[in-house]
């Protein structure tokens, strides 16, 4: 099998394992009681809070662990919303937004388009924040679906706390600029699934949505966490080399399947964009059987087509970008990828996506 | 002049794209060709397929229906 799909799960890094198994053994106990097993886990609880503090660039006392990446989303959304109403009820965003967050701005958004790459339009992007009742502003740091790097830095706006969803790329590298929110998921760098991470800058306008002015609701799950900020601990130290092999991998994928497989449009843009991620359309194929068919030989991958999602909608990222949305691949590399791997995917697919053409009927066109 | 039209309604994409493309060479440089297609990701990628394969997307005169130029 090669998985080819770490932008939805990165593998559990053997340093997360590690760190897992380690604090199941020694931090179950409750952190807030007083007594030697609490103030244990209290102590595994604050070395991993400072070493994600650090990943971040942030001071411990500012990052709040959540149960997941989604959770963390809807609580920099909802708490920018709740410290913010006196200003107004409006979240400017990209129109490239994860699902979860678009999903917890609901009604509030306005939507900036992005260019035929996948980047921001920062002059609609500017015109956003005319408008009166602007609480919070809401960009990706990089595209999930596309790999391609958001000028967060030239985003900020004076006045309107800006919230980063920086989940694909906080494993790699810390996310520069003025932002004053940003969330991020553990999965995504060989942790387990269910850590997310929100960091509040000082100063921001962000209030918590829970009872009692609390910012971690109910118990966190230590062993996780440990595990995640051990885990990102380990793939930073090796983010450089790491980056610098997937992208040579990545760039063969960029252009080796256009030349074999007939029709394809590799979308995204070409260089300033996220190490491990590469998406391309397949004119005529349906994503669905295409993703079966590569299954079937061994490969997983992901796709933003609509017949592969539940609510049978096209990807809005590909809808706002302009660009094909059937027969959609994305191929995200993780960090211990085989380079066989990828080249036996570079190998098969142009006879996957013709079978697929000759079975509906289309050649020749 | 009313351009033809290629009735893809109730098909999935991309069984719209694939009707298009079959359809549209065998009409004469220049002749319009209105596909109705109410495929959600329809209109999205008819647009696509015209930018990649060169010919003239016209817009989206109604709901559920595009209108294509044969460029070449």
């Amino acid at each position: 099998m090669a998985y080819l799909d770490a932008a939805a799960a990165e593998p559990l890094h053997p340093v997360a394992r590690q760190a897992l198994l380690a604090a199941l053994d020694d931090g179950w106990a409750d952190p807030g009681k007083l007594y030697t097993q609490a103030r244990r886990a209290r102590q595994l609880l604050d070395a991993a809070r400072a070493s994600v503090a650090e990943a971040v660039g942030v001071r411990t006392e500012h990052v709040i662990f959540t149960p997941s990446g989604t959770s963390a989303a809807t609580l920099a959304v909802h708490g920018g919303l709740i410290g913010r109403q006196r200003y107004g009820t409006t979240v400017v965003h990209s129109a490239i937004e994860h699902s979860a967050v678009l999903h917890a701005i609901g009604e509030h958004g306005v939507s900036v388009p992005v260019d035929r790459t996948g980047r921001l339009d920062l002059d609609a992007w500017r015109a956003a924040f005319a408008a009166p009742g602007v609480a919070l502003a809401a960009l990706i740091s990089a595209s999930h679906e596309v790999g391609t790097a958001q000028p967060v830095e030239a985003a900020a706006v004076a006045g309107v706390p800006l919230y980063v969803d920086a989940a694909q790329s906080l494993g790699w590298a810390p996310v520069p600029g003025e932002w004053s929110l940003l969330s991020a998921s553990a999965r995504k760098w060989g942790g387990p699934a269910g850590v997310g991470i929100l960091a509040v800058r000082p100063g921001t306008r962000w209030t918590t949505p829970f009872p009692d002015n609390q910012r971690e609701y109910g118990s966190v799950d230590l062993p996780s966490i440990v595990a995640a900020a051990a885990s990102l601990r380990a793939v930073r130290a090796t983010a450089e080399r790491d980056a610098a092999r997937l992208r040579t991998l990545v760039d063969l994928i960029r252009e080796r399947v256009p030349a074999t497989v007939p029709h394809v449009e590799v979308v995204g843009d070409p260089t300033d964009r996220l190490p491990h991620l590469v998406t391309f359309s397949c004119l005529y194929v349906d994503g669905e059987a295409l993703l079966h068919a590569l299954d079937r030989r061994g490969f997983a991958v992901s796709s933003g087509s609509s017949c592969t999602s539940s609510t049978l909608r096209p990807s809005h990222v590909l809808e706002a970008m302009g660009v094909l949305s059937h027969g959609n691949v994305r191929v995200s590399l993780p960090r211990d990828v085989a380079d066989e791997d990828v080249h036996r995917f570079l190998a098969e697919l142009p006879g996957v996506v013709a079978e697929l053409r000759a079975e509906a009927g289309v050649t020749g066109l | 002049m009313t351009p033809e039209v290629l009735d893809c309604r109730g098909q999935r994409c991309p069984l719209p794209v694939i009707a298009l493309a079959r359809r549209l060479p065998e009409l004469p440089v220049g002749a319009v060709l209105r596909v109705l297609a109410d495929d959600p990701a329809a209109g999205n990628d008819i647009a696509a397929w015209c930018r990649m394969r060169e010919q003239d997307f016209l817009g989206s005169p109604a709901p559920d229906t595009f209108d294509v130029r044969r460029a070449g």
